[in-house]
């Protein structure tokens, strides 16, 4: 007994230790977001507090724009949760967000509560940062610049091609060497707007072969799961005979073989922040006024856009914010849009909105009243 | 244990009377004795002089104290209730919302329109993985426990019990982490290697690629529960009476039939509440087996082949993105973890229970 109290104060002087230079490595670090805002654009300064959750795919993106907009605005306070997009929207219709995240925009059912929480306004759907996913592969040493159609990836995601050497995949990679070994199909484990819209992709370019729609959990059978992008990431990067598909910081970070993607033009679209931001310019616009919601075309046939992106959206009303708070999310979505707010987030792994895009969203944000 | 006997003398050889209460038979509980309060105060002895001092005290903290474990022993019923009922409730709605069949469907997707899950898959990967968890800790804990408390030199076994006890301490989401970066590589080795040469039994079927199996996650269950199986069997063969030990070795016995005659029946009923107790936690584990198992909603007996998925790993993966139903399938399948081990539980108290008297008699 006696012993066993001594084992849990040494744990816990160990914990504390091992916390407490975790804390300080921390701030050692040098700051990214300092070097950009010393260029310093003119910002709208606001004061007090603003609450946002939702998405946490956006959230490093977040993180870096709140830490710019604080830099240059002493004394406020802004809060973003990445509790998740369903969990944002609840939020936001709750009144407990002054705006939410969200990987997709708000749906038809939605939208009446949303507006009902802005008096004489509507809720706007705002793109704001554009996650490219990348389909990564470890297919042994030696196999790597791999390219698939999306009718391929759907047959492997789906059980249907199980061998490296099947005759699609060779069709697609004429001059790879290809191991005749199982594939192994890595997805999700948790739910995620990755995964919905990754199913979404493949249910949009692969009707015949992908038939389990768009969902945030993993519908198809088999496969083997992983939680959150992390897990994902570090298991095809330990094993050989995986293909899983992954937001493109992971996949960076993991330094995992990115595979190139057949997009509707024909073309073999490799992921870099450019061709992925062609296929946002390439959307349609669907909202009215200052709505942007995107419908992304995954069938794009923009020329070298790659076609798999995921648009997440800021969830704001258009009129009805109490004053003070006006000030600050104006502020701080103002920044975001900007040109050096999109292009701080390009080594965070996200690509910054096009141009015809961006500067529609900046006008938007400079209407809210 | 030993100190009741002790106890019972002293009152017997204490003829002075100071305090009455001690005076009541050794043998009737402090329960027994406290309920019949009125009939003690004439005390029954011809003596009783001294009545006040003893009365007062018992409607002091005496009372005071019996209404303080009373309302702790109430506590742990209106808990348990009231988890009971807060589960229920939650889970109503769903479970009248699901269009599949909650035990046989194998998938979970409760936040569809129309939801469907089912519990089947999930309740068989927990019992099946806590159990081969335990068939792996078992044996090793046990040997652990006998060399620290019989064989190892004093100070040595006081030092590893000290690192197993460490061990106990660590946060399971390190295990989980260590298990699926590292442990994986040297269980998809094993996992080809069974796969190549036993084959042909069938939980070692399948093709790969191998890794996050119910092997590894159940490898890094039994590495978890080991500590808490291993430190209690060791307390335990700790309290073995040296005397019976010294009859065994006096009566010509080796140092494992000692073992074998004297310790371990004496031991078995803290090994068995030892065991349950490692099987609680390994039904109950979370997050280690989130990071490690494959998470697929099917039945399989195949140890190797990546999938599987426990109750708790579930909840854990899916209840940050779930809407209303979505929680409440969730808690519906917490429910069903609740009855296994409550289940479990029960299982335990008896054999305990019915292993009691020889225990008592061979103490």
């Amino acid at each position: 007994m006696k012993l066993q109290r001594y084992g849990t104060i040494a744990c816990l002087a160990l914990a504390a230790t091992l916390g407490l230079s975790a804390c300080g490595s921390d701030n050692n670090e040098p700051t990214p977001g300092a070097s950009a805002s010393g260029s310093a654009a003119a910002v709208d300064c606001g004061t007090g507090t603003v609450n946002a959750q939702g998405s946490s795919a956006q959230k490093n993106a977040m993180a870096e724009w709140i830490k710019a907009y604080q830099q240059k605005c002493q004394g406020t306070t802004i809060n973003y949760e990445g509790t998740g997009s369903g969990a944002g929207i609840q939020a936001f219709i709750a009144g407990t967000a002054d705006f939410a995240g969200s990987d997709s925009a708000l749906k038809p059912e939605e939208q009446p509560q949303a507006d009902a929480k802005c008096a004489g306004g509507k809720a706007l759907n705002l793109p704001m940062v554009i996650g490219p996913v990348a389909v990564v592969y470890n297919a042994g040493s030696g196999v790597d610049n791999l390219q698939f159609k999306p009718a391929t990836l759907a047959m492997i995601f789906a059980g249907k091609v199980t061998k490296w050497d099947d005759a699609a995949i060779k069709a697609d990679n004429p001059d790879a060497k290809l191991p005749s070994a199982p594939i192994q199909a890595v997805h999700r484990s948790d739910e995620s707007g990755t995964t919905d819209n990754f199913t979404k992709y493949l249910s949009k370019t692969a009707e015949a072969d992908w038939t389990f729609g768009n969902a945030k959990a993993w519908k198809a059978p088999g496969g083997v799961g992983a939680a959150k992008s992390d897990g994902v990431a570090s298991k095809v990067k330990s094993t050989v005979g995986t293909i899983s598909y992954v937001e493109w910081s992971y996949a960076e970070n993991s330094s995992l073989n990115l595979a190139k993607v057949q997009n509707g033009a024909g073309e073999w679209a490799a992921l870099t922040a450019e061709s992925a931001g062609k296929t946002i310019a390439g959307a349609k616009i669907e909202g009215q006024g200052d709505d942007l919601k995107l419908s992304i075309d995954y069938n794009t046939k923009e020329a070298g856009a790659y076609p798999i992106v995921l648009a997440t959206y800021e969830i704001v009303c258009s009129k009805g914010l109490a004053a003070d708070k006006l000030k600050l999310v104006k502020g701080l979505l103002g920044y975001a849009a900007s040109a050096e707010g999109q292009t701080s987030l390009t080594e965070l792994g996200y690509a910054p909105l096009p141009e015809t895009v961006r500067t529609k969203v900046e006008t938007a944000v400079k209407n809210l009243s | 244990m030993g100190e009741t006997p002790h106890r019972s003398a002293d009152a017997g050889t204490g003829g002075t009377r100071v305090t009455q209460s001690h005076e009541w038979p050794a043998g009737a509980s402090a329960r027994v004795a406290e309920a019949p309060v009125s009939a003690r105060t004439p005390g029954g002895n011809g003596l009783g002089g001294g009545g006040a001092l003893p009365r007062n005290r018992k409607f002091g903290a005496e009372r005071a104290f019996h209404g303080l474990t009373l309302a702790a022993g109430a506590m742990v019923l209106v808990i348990i209730v009231a988890i009971a009922a807060f589960l229920i409730a939650k889970a109503i709605p769903a479970l009248r919302a699901n269009t599949a069949n909650f035990w046989t469907f194998e998938g979970w997707f409760p936040n569809d329109n129309p939801p469907t899950f089912g519990i089947g898959a999930l309740a068989f990967g927990t019992v099946l993985s806590a159990a081969l968890a335990l068939l792996m800790a078992v044996p090793v804990a046990m040997g652990i426990a006998l060399y620290l408390s019989h064989y190892a030199p004093r100070r040595l076994g006081n030092s590893l019990g000290f690192l197993i006890d460490l061990l106990a301490a660590v946060p399971s989401v390190v295990f989980g982490l260590w298990g699926r970066d590292y442990l994986i590589g040297p269980v998809t080795d094993l996992s080809g290697w069974l796969n190549k040469y036993f084959s042909w039994i069938p939980i070692f079927g399948g093709e790969g690629p191998y890794g996050n199996s119910i092997l590894l996650g159940s490898l890094v269950l039994a590495i978890m529960v080991l500590p808490i199986i291993t430190s209690l069997t060791r307390e335990v063969f700790l309290q073995t009476p040296t005397a019976n030990e010294e009859a065994a070795i006096a009566l010509g016995a080796t140092r494992w039939e000692m073992l074998r005659t004297a310790v371990l029946p004496y031991g078995r009923p803290g090994i068995i509440a030892a065991v349950m107790l490692g099987l609680g936690r390994a039904l109950g584990e979370t997050i280690a087996l989130a990071l490690t198992l494959g998470s697929t909603y099917a039945i399989s007996f195949n140890v190797l082949e990546s999938g599987g998925n426990t109750i708790a790993a579930n909840i854990a993966n899916r209840f940050a993105e779930a809407n209303d139903t979505g929680r409440g399938a969730l808690i519906a399948s917490g429910l069903v973890l609740f009855a296994i081990t409550l289940v479990v539980n029960i299982i335990a108290r008896a054999i305990i229970y019915r292993r009691r008297e020889f225990t008592e008699s061979a103490a």
